[in-house]
C-alpha cells in the first residue's frame, strides 16, 4: 500500500514536471494555454492524492480551487483575450528552443542537487515533491525570462505558481487561509495582468514586450 | 533419456541459431506489412505484403554496377553493414531470455554495432563522389549525433532501474512487474519511440518511399547502389526495424517470453507473444506516420532534442527517488 501511494504521488508530480518541460517546447500561442490547462489539471490531481493519503480533507478545497480557477477559469479568460487580440500566430522567443530546453534540464539537476542533501528524517514522498516543486516555479521563471510575449509571460508566473501549489501540499500542515489566500492573490494578479495586458497593447500596438525596452530607452534602433 | 551436458549444448545453441534465423526471416515481412497497412490508410491497394522477399531475391540476382572512382571500400560497406545489424537484431532477446549468447547482448554493445554499420554506410555514401551521396551522409551523421545521446540516456535510465545494461537481465526483472510506475520508464519509452523513429528513417525525420526529394537521409546514401549490395542496404534496413522492434517488446513490455525453464509450451508462447508485439508494433509505425508531415531539416535538432530532454529527465528522475 506504501508502495503504490509513492508510485502514484511520484507520477502526478513527475507529470506536472513534464508538462512544465512541454510548455518550455511549445511556441504556439493557444497549444500554451492549452498545456498550462492539462498541468493545472494534473496539479489538482496531484494535490487531491496528497489530500488522500495524508489523510487531510482541507487539501480537496486547494485541489478544487486549483482545478476550477486554473484549470477551467483562467486558460478560457486567456484563450479570449488572446482571441480578440489576435494574435493566434507562432510566437517568437528570445532564445531558441533547444537551448531553453537544456536550460531547463540544468534547473531540474539544480533543484535535485539542492534537495538532495536535506536531512534524512524527511519523508521521502516530501523531498521529491520539493524537488519537483522547485523545478517547476524555476521553469516558471525561465519561461517568463525567454518569452517576449506577454500573454506566454502571464502563462509563465501561473505555472510557477502551480509549483508553489506542489511544494505548499507536499509539506504538511499548510493552513487552509493561507491556500486561499494564494489562490485569490493569483487571482487578482490576474486581473491586473488582463488590464496590463490591454493597456501595453492600446500604448503599443503589440503585445510584444520589446516595444517597452525601446520605449525606455535600453535600446537602440538604427531604423 | 539421461540429458547429457553435450545434448543441453546443442539445444542452446539451436535455440540461438532459431533466434538469428527468425529476425532474418521476419524482417522483410515486417517491413511489408508496414507499407502495405501504410497503403491502404492513403486509400491505395498497395503491393502484397511479401512484395520485399521478391524485390530482395530480384535485386540478389542483378547485376551490380560500380562507379568508375569507387574504391575497395565501396564494395565492402553493404556488407559490412548488414553483419553489424543482423549481430545486434540477432543479439536482442525476441522470444526468450538466457540464451546462449545473451550475456553479450549488451544495450551499449549494441547501440555500438548499428553505429558501426551507420560509419561504414556514411563513409561509403561519400566514396563514390556523388553529391547526392555526400549530403545524405552528412545528414546521416547530423542524425546520429543528435540521436545516440537521446539513446544513451534511455539506456542509462533503464540500467539504474535494473542495475544492468545487459537486455537478458533487463527483460527478467521487468518482466516480474516488480518496478512499479515509474515516470522514468514512460519518459524513457518516449525518448526511445523518437530515437527509433530517426534511426530508421522513417516520417517526420525521413522519407523510405521516395528516390525524389531533396530532403530524403538514408535514400540520399545509397543513391549510387544496385544489386546485390541494394539487397544487402534493403535487408540491413529492414533487420534494423525489427531489432528496434525487439528492443521495444525486449525493455519495455516483456511479457509473455520464455524465462529460465525451456520447454516447447513456453517457447511457443514466447515466440507467439513476440510476433503479435512485432505486428501490433509494424501496425502502430504506419498509423503514427500518416498522421504527422515531414519535418524540415533544421526541424532535426528540436525533435531529437525533445528526445534528450526526456530522456535525461528520466535519469534525473531516478535520482531524486533512489537517492533515500
Amino acid at each position: 500500500m506504501q508502495n503504490i501511494n509513492f508510485d502514484v504521488a511520484h507520477l502526478l508530480a513527475g507529470s506536472i514536471l513534464v508538462l512544465s518541460f512541454v510548455l518550455l517546447y511549445q511556441d504556439r500561442i493557444t497549444a500554451v494555454l492549452n498545456v498550462f490547462a492539462l498541468q493545472a489539471i494534473a496539479l489538482s490531481l496531484s494535490v487531491a492524492w496528497q489530500a488522500f493519503i495524508q489523510d487531510a480533507p482541507h487539501l480537496f478545497v486547494t485541489a478544487a480551487i486549483a482545478l476550477a480557477v486554473k484549470g477551467a477559469v483562467i486558460p478560457m479568460a486567456l484563450h479570449r483575450i488572446v482571441r480578440r487580440l489576435g494574435i493566434h500566430r507562432e510566437i517568437e522567443q528570445v532564445i531558441g528552443a533547444g537551448p531553453t530546453m537544456l536550460t531547463g534540464l540544468g534547473l531540474v539537476a539544480l533543484s535535485i542537487l539542492l534537495v538532495l542533501p536535506v536531512g534524512g528524517n524527511v519523508s521521502v514522498l516530501a523531498r521529491e515533491d520539493l524537488a519537483f516543486a522547485l523545478a517547476v516555479i524555476l521553469m516558471g521563471l525561465l519561461m517568463m525570462i525567454t518569452r517576449r510575449n506577454a500573454v506566454t509571460q502571464i502563462v509563465g508566473f501561473m505555472s510557477l505558481e502551480n509549483g508553489l501549489v506542489l511544494a505548499a501540499t507536499g509539506a504538511k500542515g499548510m493552513p487552509l487561509v493561507v491556500e486561499i489566500s494564494v489562490a485569490f492573490s493569483v487571482l487578482i494578479a490576474f486581473a491586473v495582468f488582463g488590464v496590463f495586458v490591454f493597456r501595453i497593447r492600446e500604448r503599443f500596438d503589440t503585445v510584444d514586450v520589446e516595444a517597452l525596452d525601446r520605449f525606455r530607452g535600453e535600446r537602440r534602433d538604427h531604423t | 533419456m539421461a540429458v547429457t551436458p553435450a545434448m543441453t549444448m546443442i539445444f542452446e545453441l539451436a535455440a540461438q541459431a532459431g533466434q538469428m534465423l527468425l529476425v532474418l526471416a521476419i524482417a522483410p515481412l515486417v517491413l511489408g506489412v508496414t507499407r502495405k497497412i501504410k497503403a491502404r490508410l492513403l486509400r491505395r491497394a498497395g503491393p502484397p505484403t511479401w512484395q520485399p522477399y521478391i524485390d530482395l531475391w530480384k535485386l540478389l540476382h542483378k547485376e551490380a554496377v560500380l562507379a568508375h572512382n569507387a574504391s575497395w571500400l565501396y564494395r565492402v560497406a553493404p556488407y559490412l553493414l548488414f553483419a553489424t545489424t543482423w549481430v545486434g537484431a540477432a543479439l536482442v532477446p525476441t522470444y526468450a531470455i538466457n540464451l546462449m549468447f545473451s550475456w553479450s547482448a549488451d544495450l551499449i554493445a549494441i547501440v555500438a554495432l548499428l553505429a558501426t554499420g551507420r560509419f561504414a554506410l556514411a563513409l561509403a555514401g561519400m566514396d563514390a563522389g556523388t553529391a547526392f551521396g555526400g549530403i545524405g551522409s552528412s545528414r546521416e551523421m547530423m542524425i546520429a549525433s543528435l540521436a545516440e545521446p537521446a539513446m544513451l540516456l534511455v539506456v542509462f535510465s533503464v540500467a539504474l532501474i535494473a542495475g544492468t545494461t545487459q537486455l537478458s537481465s533487463v527483460a527478467s526483472i521487468f518482466i516480474t512487474g516488480s518496478i512499479g510506475l515509474r515516470v522514468s520508464l514512460g519518459l524513457a519509452l518516449l525518448a526511445f519511440v523518437f530515437v527509433a523513429i530517426a534511426e530508421n528513417a522513417r516520417i517526420p525525420v525521413d522519407n523510405p518511399a521516395t528516390h525524389l526529394e531533396l530532403t530524403m537521409v538514408h535514400e540520399a546514401m545509397v543513391l549510387e547502389y544496385s544489386g546485390r549490395h541494394l539487397a544487402m542496404i534493403e535487408a540491413a534496413a529492414a533487420l534494423k526495424l525489427v531489432l528496434y522492434f525487439s528492443l521495444f517488446a525486449c525493455l519495455f513490455v516483456p511479457f509473455g517470453m520464455a524465462t529460465a525453464d525451456m520447454n516447447v509450451d513456453t517457447v511457443l508462447t514466447g515466440l507467439m507473444t513476440y510476433l503479435a508485439k512485432v505486428l501490433v508494433l509494424a501496425t502502430l509505425l504506419p498509423i503514427g506516420e500518416t498522421a504527422v508531415a515531414k519535418m524540415r531539416v533544421f526541424r532535426y535538432p528540436i525533435f531529437l532534442g525533445g528526445a534528450f530532454a526526456a530522456g535525461a529527465l528520466a535519469v534525473f528522475l531516478l535520482f531524486v527517488s533512489r537517492s533515500f
